[in-house]
């Protein structure tokens, strides 16, 4: 996006600087976000607000730009590497400060599917959203799932799929929560190239989301419902 | 090979109907080769071939907008439409839309899954699900389809990111090839993939189209 040569982060005040970040994430500058986010440190900013004004803003951006067809897979998987290496710095910090946690997801790629990208960037985008995540990896059968929620005492559970034969296992875990009388103790969230909002209602989700920003928001809405309905009751 | 553009023109812009045939088949650019050699082959000179670009499987969500605009747009031509493409990514939506339109399609999840034939196909996914397939076409425009689009060209880092997960290469050979054996081996190598040569020829393609 801008031209980095004779920018010199550590000269550039806060605002400046983190709208820099937020370029060098869509250009996905790794040793660039590091340095931005020890500046920001460096300067007594908190970390979860590094966090969520200098990288979530960014990957936001790089977020909508996916979805509106500017940007693609590559440039994505670069911002996603660039955020990662940012997280990396703050997380010890985070747990350190007390971070908000809103809540925590169990998230995996369904059975008979190796496809993982995007459930990598939901991950990486919930956690950046103060939500604690456990990623059971791919190839799930429906035992990891129901052990890890338990195990977890998980909020939501988040399932992908990639292939077009193996988005039917969704319904295997969400009946099979059902048969156990589970399935009301959790956010069930699916997404996946093949899918659409019909094919989540069809086998029982709460929410089909098309990408890591429409997961993100409506884990927090699901997650914002809950709270008020223990505060009514 | 008989009468197909070339692979750059039915991956960008696909093929116009010859007009010269009563049942108008809509197929991915992917497939046109396979189809018109079958034709030839049959003798089936009652099959007319339109294909949409090849390209569209970079993003399945515009194909099924983009055959019914092409069912609607020659269905008055013709005495019957057959759709040569398989769920592709869709999710289902294909196949509702064609069940809507009236029209038939291929059976099966994708083009590799009918080249194998789609129960074949089927028996062996379970165990194996690291593999990634590419059949002649796909070997022949690699660069094109997996390559570029995945940044590669530009990105080599990004390799194990996005084919960390796979195990293995298997080419799907619809003819003998030596040349296309060689460069699918290297696309394998590229990828840092095993390889597998499997001979499918063109699978269920052949009984779909001896229907019409």
């Amino acid at each position: 996006m801008a031209d980095e040569e004779d920018i010199i982060l550590s000269e550039l005040d806060d605002e400046e600087l983190v709208l820099q970040m937020h370029d060098d994430l869509y250009d996905g500058l790794k040793e660039e976000i590091e340095e931005g986010v020890n500046i920001l440190l460096g300067r007594d900013w908190a970390p979860y607000d590094v966090l969520t004004k200098a990288l979530v803003a960014g990957m936001t951006i790089v977020g909508a730009d996916f979805r509106d067809g500017i940007l693609f897979v590559p440039e994505v998987l670069l911002a996603a590497n660039a955020m990662k290496a940012g997280m990396a710095i703050l997380k010890p910090l985070l747990a350190e400060t007390g971070a908000p946690k809103v809540g925590k997801m169990v998230i995996g790629t369904v059975k008979g599917d190796i496809h993982d990208i995007g459930k990598n960037l939901v991950g990486m985008m919930m956690e950046g959203a103060g939500f604690e995540v456990v990623d059971l990896g791919i190839n799930n059968p429906v035992e990891k799932y129901l052990e890890a929620l338990e195990r977890e005492e998980a909020d939501i559970l988040g399932m992908s799929a990639l292939l077009t034969t193996t988005m039917p296992y969704m319904k295997v875990v969400i009946d099979t929560l059902k048969e156990k009388g589970m399935r009301e103790n959790y956010i069930v969230l699916v997404g996946g190239a093949p899918l659409n909002e019909e094919f989540g209602r069809a086998i029982g989700a709460d929410a089909y989301c098309r990408d890591a920003a429409v997961a993100v928001q409506t884990a927090k809405d699901f997650i914002a419902r809950k709270h008020n309905k223990l505060g009514a009751g | 090979m008989t009468g197909a553009p070339d692979d750059r023109t039915l991956t960008e812009t696909g093929l116009a109907p010859g007009r010269n045939g009563r049942i108008l088949l809509i197929a991915c650019g992917a497939l046109a080769r396979e189809i018109l050699d079958l034709r030839a082959a049959n003798g089936w000179t009652h099959l007319d071939l339109t294909c949409l670009p090849a390209k569209l499987h970079l993003y399945p969500e515009k194909i099924t907008a983009a055959v019914e605009e092409t069912v609607e747009k020659h269905r008055a031509d013709y005495d019957g439409i057959f759709v040569v493409y398989a769920d592709c990514g869709t999710g289902g939506l294909l196949a509702e839309k064609c069940r809507a339109l009236g029209v038939e399609m291929v059976a099966g999840p994708h083009c590799y899954a009918f080249f194998e034939g789609n129960d074949r196909f089927a028996e062996h996914a379970e165990t194996e699900i690291a593999a990634f397939y590419l059949t002649d076409f796909l070997v022949r425009q690699f660069d094109a389809f997996v390559w570029k689009p995945m940044g590669l060209d530009r990105h080599p880092e990004l390799r194990d990111m996005l084919f960390g997960n796979y195990e293995k290469l298997v080419y799907q050979a619809q003819t003998e090839d030596p040349a296309l054996d060689a460069k699918a081996r290297d696309c394998a190598l590229r990828l840092g993939l095993a390889y597998e040569r499997r001979f499918t020829g063109y699978g269920d393609l052949k009984g779909a189209l001896a229907r019409l």
